[in-house]
Parts: structure tokens; C-alpha cells; sequence
């Protein structure tokens, strides 16, 4: 089975976000990246099914050099090769169409990917790969196992409950928790992800529909009203009276 | 040209959120001088479609066939994608819903629209732009997109935009069919599992949400976050640690890896207020934090604190919240 598994290279969760002066752009400085925490959930499932019932793991990363340190880290997890097609994303539909055009040379049986990124949180690339290659896009899957050679068997989240979906190869879905338990690499997998091949594509052509005009912070909380625990009811009447929220 | 709102259905109903949303496309449609279209697909119920007129929908265009009571994305989109087409749509609306993000994105490519999910905000629409703000990086910050092409997809995050309700409008419904064949139930759902909600409170809707962490030091204890959400009407979560230790169900897991929610009100008791627990969070309206250490982060984020033992604090909130006349 041939597994690509897409990663998105985003800013350590623990990151205070600040942006250029001109709030036109993410400001990187003193920032650690890491592989999307959602991505990482496909990339383990995707390694579990290989280790299973063999094949092979691919990791794509649109993105700039920068993000070829946590592309050797996937590689060090498990992933047999990556490539990254040199691009900065512009939007979701940019990276959509890379993805697409990597996908259609290759002929994977399926493509994992995060159910978001945590920076752009656009849940939008699964969905628009699986339209652009014409196969079913199976999103937020938290479930993946395989029924058969060609079929597999998710579980997807809806509100309010979740649906069970068998689908035939080759199909799309982003992951979720708990879908496994991602994995922290080992030092063999440190050194041996040193000789993996990454190979480096030159984008398609493909236009950008959304452009990023501005960024703000959102505003500070005015300050915590303190109560006093031994009166903590009052809480209940400040919620009603004051803040309205009851 | 049209504004076209999709809404989606529980047990009959239209969600909260797509009636959120339905108001949100309302708007949109008269700030840009045209009327809005809803598109309704599987098991509603007619008065609750005609309702939709509250929410200032004029029409409601439903389509009932039997197959579409699950979600199957590739036949929903295929309606909405028919309803668009039929109703010249330039802008389309929905709920930032698992469903929403699904067909939106399909929707996107097959419209060969521009699409924005999480949006908090109206768009603006002066000189010739069309411009919506949408939240970034886990809730830390909002972008301003512009959406350049000729149709614009626009998924409006939950509660963060309220629904109108303008009693005895009634939206006319029309049946709409979309042809569908059995190809676009290839990836149609063998079995939907609806969990037990106290109170029929779903987390993702809720305007109250009590939550518990590890501060509860263990499953035996979180009566006293279901008794409280039940006297508040409220829906329950949990911290990310608790739901791995299994003392919760996954689907309660808030954060920046969990569920995003922004209700009206949000308790969190025995929560440290990690960075990617607030991800998650701190977009509610009102943030009540009840813990025994008076430099949990969580009180820099809150409204209102408790500095003191949740086991002695919560059950006289619950006392409080049951004598409240509702
Ligand atoms: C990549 C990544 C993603 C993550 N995503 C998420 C996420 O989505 N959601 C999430 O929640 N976490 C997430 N985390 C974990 C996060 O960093 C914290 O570990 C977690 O939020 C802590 O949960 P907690 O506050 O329940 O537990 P703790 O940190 O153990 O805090 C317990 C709190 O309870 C208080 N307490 C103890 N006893 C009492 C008592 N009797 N009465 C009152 N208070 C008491 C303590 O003072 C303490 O503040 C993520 C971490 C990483 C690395």
C-alpha cells in the first residue's frame, strides 16, 4: 500500500503569536516550528498500517527549505521518503492543487493529512484535494483501519455523535485524535532519516483565491474579578446580574 | 445573483448554528441589495424550514430524498452545488461545522470559489473587495482575507454570530432534486452513532460549557461538573490530559488539539490554563476559572476566579444554580 501523508510545518504550540510590523505577516523570530500536532496523528496511523501490512509512507510538505528539519523528523518517525515542493503557501487552494499534482504522478491508495493546521486553521486542504483528484475525502477521521486490500473502514466525527464510512481505495482523510498515539523518534530513526531521500519539486502553476491582508491580536481582558471562596454562590448572582450570561 | 445559506438539521430541527448562519447570509444578502436563499437537505421539518423566514431566509429550497438523512459529503455537495447554479449564487454560507468544512471545501473547487472558514466577522465590502475576518493561529489572532473570486464561500464560526429572530416571517419552501445516482453515495456512512448528551446540550453548540481537568483527580468526581452543567443547562468538556486517561470521552477534549469552542459562558474548574487549552477557549464570551492555585495561568485569561478547592467551591455553585429561577 502506498501511503502519502501531507505536513504542514507550523509554530510550536506553546508560541506567543506576533506578527511584522506592518501585521502583513507572521514574524518567525524566536520561533521553534513543528509538525502540525494533526498531521502527526495521520503520520503515525499511516506508519502503523505500513508496519501492518507493508508498503510505503511518502510525507509532502509544501513549504520553504525551513521546514526540511521537521521533514527529516517525519522521516525519522518511520516515513520511507518526502518530497517538498519549494512554495510558500499562499492559501488553502495553493496547497490543495501542489498536493494534487504530486498525488496525480504518483497514484497513492491514500492521502492522510491533519484535520487543520493549527496557524491557518482553514480545515479546507482534505476536502479540496479529494475534489481536485475526484476520490472521497473522509474528514475528521479520529478511526482508520482497512477492511480488506481495497477497502477501508473510518470512523468520522459529527456533531453530536459519529459515523462509521467503508470506503474504497484510493480515498482522502484528515485525522484526528484519537486516531494513535503519535511517536517521538528514536535515535536510529534519527540517523537512518539522514540517508532518506527528500526529493525538492518546483510548484505547479496554480493561482491563489484568498490573499491574507491584515493580522491583529485580539483585545486584552479587562482583569479577573475576584470571589471569595467562601461565598463562591455570589459567583452565580454576578453571572446573572453582571455579565448576563445566565 | 443570490446569497444561498446551507442549513443542517438535527432531529428535525435546524442546528443553532446554521440558524446563526442563516442570519449571517441574511445580512450579507442586503448589505449587497439581493435576497437570501437556504438550502435544506435530509430529515427536517417543514415548520422548522418556514421558520427559517425569522432569520430573514425568503426561500427555502429542500431537498428530501431519503438517502441524504446521513451526511454523505459528495451527494451534499452535489445539492448545494445544483441549489447555487439554480439560484445564481455569488456568496454561500454555512455553519463552520464538520459538515460545513466538508462540503465547503469541495464546494470551493467545483464553484471555482474562494472559500473562508472560521469567519467572525461581516464582510466588508467597499471598493469592490470583498474582505472577511477570520480567527488564526488556535483563537491567538484573526486574519483579514479577501476573497477574490466571483463566488465566495463563507463558513461562519459558531457563536460568534447571533440569529435573528423576527417572530412570523415565514420562508416559502420549494422541493429541489438533485439527480443524484448511487456514485455519490460511494462513501456513504454504513452506521451513524448519536452519543447520549445530557440534556440534549451538544458541546459544539453550546452557550454554556462546564469543564473539568485534572484538577478533579479522577472519573468518580465529575458528577460535580455534570450536576453543575445540568443546573446551568450547559454542555460538558474536558482538558486534553483527561480525556487521555480516558476519565472522559474524546469528543469532550477542548483545546487546540480538541474541540474550539466559544459559548457564552465557559467553567473551568481544575484546569492549569496550558497555552493550548486556552487555544481552544479563549474566545468565549465569559471565562469563570475555579482553582486552588492562585498562579494557575488560567485567571490571566479569565473573568472571573475562585481561588479555592473545587470540591468545596462547585457543590455550592450547584446549590446557587438550582435556586436560580429560570
Ligand atoms: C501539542 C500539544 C497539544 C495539546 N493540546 C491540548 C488541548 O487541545 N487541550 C488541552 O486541554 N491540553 C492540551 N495540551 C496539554 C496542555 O499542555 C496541558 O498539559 C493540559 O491542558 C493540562 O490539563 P489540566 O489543566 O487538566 O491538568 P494540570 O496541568 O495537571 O492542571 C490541573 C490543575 O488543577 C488544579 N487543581 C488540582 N487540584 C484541585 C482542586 N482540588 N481544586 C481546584 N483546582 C485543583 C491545579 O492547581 C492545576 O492548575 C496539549 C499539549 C501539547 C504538547
Amino acid at each position: 500500500m502506498k501511503i502519502l501523508v501531507c505536513i504542514s510545518n507550523v509554530p510550536d504550540t506553546t508560541s506567543k503569536i506576533n506578527f511584522t510590523a506592518d501585521n502583513k505577516e507572521f514574524d518567525k523570530n524566536g520561533v521553534q516550528f513543528v509538525i502540525n500536532p494533526w498531521d502527526e496523528y495521520a503520520l503515525t496511523r499511516a506508519i502503523e498500517l505500513k508496519e501492518a501490512k507493508g508498503g510505503t509512507v511518502t510525507v509532502l510538505n509544501v513549504g520553504e527549505a525551513d521546514a526540511e528539519p521537521n521533514i527529516r523528523k517525519a522521516l525519522a518517525i518511520g516515513a520511507d521518503d518526502a518530497i517538498r515542493v519549494n512554495a510558500k503557501p499562499t492559501d488553502a487552494f495553493f496547497v490543495a492543487q501542489q498536493i494534487a499534482a504530486v498525488a496525480k504522478e504518483n497514484s497513492y491508495d491514500m492521502i492522510l493529512m491533519g484535520k487543520e493546521s493549527i496557524d491557518f486553521n482553514g480545515s479546507q486542504v482534505h476536502g479540496m484535494v479529494g475534489e481536485l483528484l475526484g476520490i472521497p475525502s473522509v474528514v475528521p477521521a479520529f478511526k482508520l483501519d482497512m477492511v480488506d486490500d481495497s477497502t477501508a473502514r473510518l470512523e468520522r466525527e459529527i456533531e453530536g455523535g459519529k459515523e462509521v464510512v467503508e470506503v474504497k481505495l484510493p480515498f482522502v482523510a484528515s485525522a484526528q485524535q484519537p486516531m494513535s498515539e503519535p511517536r517521538i523518534p528514536n535515535m536510529r530513526g534519527i540517523m537512518t532519516a539522514r540517508t532518506k531521500p527528500l526529493a525538492v519539486k518546483e510548484p505547479v502553476g496554480a493561482e491563489a483565491k484568498a490573499e491574507y491582508v491584515n493580522f491583529s491580536k485580539p483585545e486584552k481582558k479587562s482583569g479577573v474579578k475576584m470571589i471569595d471562596p467562601e461565598n463562591a454562590g455570589e459567583l452565580i448572582t454576578l453571572l446573572r446580574n453582571e455579565a448576563k450570561v445566565l | 445573483m443570490s446569497v444561498l445559506v446551507f442549513v443542517e438539521g438535527l432531529n428535525g430541527e435546524i442546528k443553532k448554528s446554521s440558524l446563526e448562519a442563516a442570519s449571517y447570509g441574511s445580512q450579507v444578502a442586503q448589505q449587497l441589495g439581493t435576497t437570501a436563499t437556504a438550502v435544506a437537505i435530509g430529515e427536517v421539518h417543514e415548520e422548522a424550514l418556514a421558520k427559517l423566514g425569522e432569520q430573514g431566509i425568503g426561500k427555502v429550497l429542500y431537498d428530501a430524498d431519503e438517502r441524504l438523512k446521513q451526511f454523505v459529503a459528495d451527494a451534499y455537495v452535489k445539492v448545494i452545488a445544483k441549489a447555487a447554479q439554480q439560484e445564481s449564487a455569488k456568496v454561500l454560507v454555512f455553519s463552520n461545522s464538520n459538515i460545513g468544512a466538508a462540503v465547503g471545501s469541495k464546494l470551493a473547487v467545483r464553484l471555482n470559489g474562494s472559500l473562508a472558514t472560521n469567519v467572525t466577522s461581516l464582510p466588508k465590502t467597499d471598493g469592490g473587495s470583498f474582505t472577511v475576518t477570520r480567527g488564526v493561529f488556535s483563537g491567538k489572532a484573526f486574519a483579514d482575507v479577501a476573497l477574490t473570486s466571483d463566488v465566495k464561500i463563507i463558513a461562519v464560526k459558531k457563536n460568534t454570530y447571533e440569529a435573528a429572530h423576527n417572530a412570523g416571517s415565514t420562508a416559502t419552501i420549494e422541493k429541489l432534486s438533485a439527480d443524484l445516482t448511487d456514485a455519490d453515495f460511494a462513501a456513504a456512512p454504513k452506521e451513524t452513532v448519536m452519543q447520549e448528551t445530557d440534556g440534549g446540550v451538544l458541546l459544539p453548540e453550546a452557550e454554556i460549557v462546564v469543564s473539568g481537568g485534572r484538577g478533579l483527580k479522577g472519573p468518580e468526581n465529575w458528577h460535580l461538573v455534570e450536576d453543575l452543567a445540568k443546573a446551568l443547562g450547559a454542555a460538558t468538556a474536558c482538558s486534553k490530559p483527561v480525556s487521555d486517561m480516558d476519565w472522559r470521552p474524546h469528543h469532550e477534549h477542548v483545546g487546540q488539539t480538541g474541540i474550539t469552542v466559544s459559548p457564552n459562558l465557559y467553567i473551568a474548574i481544575g484546569i492549569s490554563g496550558a497555552i493550548q487549552h486556552l487555544a481552544g477557549v479563549n474566545s468565549s464570551k465569559v471565562i469563570v476559572v475555579i482553582n486552588k492555585d492562585p498562579e494557575a495561568p488560567f485567571f490571566k485569561a479569565a473573568d472571573y476566579g475562585i481561588v479555592g478547592d473545587a470540591f468545596e467551591i462547585v457543590p455550592k455553585l450547584i446549590e446557587a444554580a438550582k435556586a436560580l429561577d429560570k
